[in-house]
């Protein structure tokens, strides 16, 4: 078998390069500030006193039941986030154990790692391709604000930056118990939510 | 276990074969000039004593006055290796010949070095950014980048 000789090798195309580029750039430009809380946590009692109907509970039961999570691991936090899906954390007694590879098939994106501004524009589109109801919890230090590379050249400070975070778990990384405790503070919040009034909202909107 | 050869043994060979290639040597590396850089890795490589097959690494250090690229040889054959390397004063627009066309294992390591120190390999066949976009400005392993 003959050897290709070095530099006859087929290189990616630098036109791909620069629209690359251009892509992140203006990521960055655009998420400089951080996106609020869509939620509103403080009017979350008021919200749940104003119309809670039998719809309601029936499906905020079933959309908290059945969290199905997009693979969505850039770093180490990936694995407490194993952890917590094996036997002995058992993520399946809140319905949270299986991981989907297509967004398409999730609802909830655990933002497990550090996100560089490289990455950005791809978590992103994995974010825009889940269906509506969405959640994301921001996993551990680095995905709440930057954590300790916060001030670097190519580290995003926060998720919150790119996508709307629900629930945010500190930590470095945070243990197993804490990501569940997270998980179900988003299942009480999305107890919470009031299904009708939104549809509302939005047809005011 | 692999023996690390002598810097000053390489150095009085190389000496002969190319006179003026070594500014300094030690027991531990060889210091060449960039100019004759190319001609001593091929002669490294090549040489049946020496036979320098496998490319460790290249890597760059920053020290204000000078940028310092240094590479790591292991030849599998005779099981010894050497440490050699090149300095850069030019801070402006430093450059080194590239040692792609001899071990392929460089390319991305001169790469990230290009990307990260800003130091620039000539013949290298696809030299462009390996880790940060197009349109970063600057170069964030250099010491004065802030």
């Amino acid at each position: 078998m003959e050897v290709d000789r070095p530099g006859q090798y087929i290189y990616s195309d630098t036109e791909i390069d620069r629209v690359e580029g251009q892509v992140i750039e203006e990521l960055k430009a655009s998420s400089q500030e951080a996106l609020p809380d869509p939620d509103q946590w403080l009017e979350e009692e008021a919200e749940k006193n104003i119309l809670v109907t039998t719809v309601d509970a029936v499906i905020n039961w079933a959309r908290r039941s059945s969290l199905w999570t997009a693979i969505c691991f850039p770093a180490c936090c990936a694995f407490e986030f194993i952890a917590a899906n094996g036997p002995r954390f058992d993520l399946s007694r809140f319905g949270m154990e299986i991981l989907r590879a297509s967004p398409r098939q999730a609802d909830l994106m655990i933002t497990a790692g550090t996100l560089t501004w490289k990455m950005a524009p791809n978590v992103r589109r994995i974010y825009n391709q889940m269906p509506e109801p969405k959640w994301v919890i921001a996993m551990g230090a680095c995905a709440c604000s930057g954590g300790i590379f916060a001030s670097s050249y190519n580290v995003v400070p926060g998720y919150n930056h790119i996508i709307p975070v629900d629930v945010y778990v500190p930590g470095c990384p945070p243990r197993p118990e804490a990501l569940i405790y997270g998980i179900q503070t988003l299942q009480r919040k999305i107890a919470a939510k009031s299904n009708i009034n939104l549809l509302e909202r939005s047809k005011q909107g | 276990m692999t023996v690390a050869l002598s810097g000053k043994d390489i150095a009085s060979k190389l000496e002969e074969r190319f006179p003026g290639s070594v500014v300094e040597s030690s027991q531990a590396c060889v210091l060449i000039k960039p100019d004759s850089l190319l001609e001593v890795a091929a002669f490294l490589k090549d040489t049946p004593e020496l036979n320098f097959d496998y490319f460790n690494y290249v890597t760059a250090v920053d020290y204000f006055q000078y940028f310092e690229i240094i590479y790591q040889l292991t030849s599998l054959e005779h099981n010894h290796s050497l440490v050699f390397k090149a300095r850069c004063y030019d801070r402006e627009n430093p450059a080194v010949p590239s040692v792609v066309e001899l071990w392929q294992g460089a390319d991305f390591q001169e790469r990230e070095i290009y990307d990260l120190m800003g130091i620039r390999f000539e013949g290298h066949p696809n030299l462009k950014r390996i880790f940060l976009w197009e349109g970063f400005q600057g170069y964030p392993l250099r010491k004065d980048f802030l």
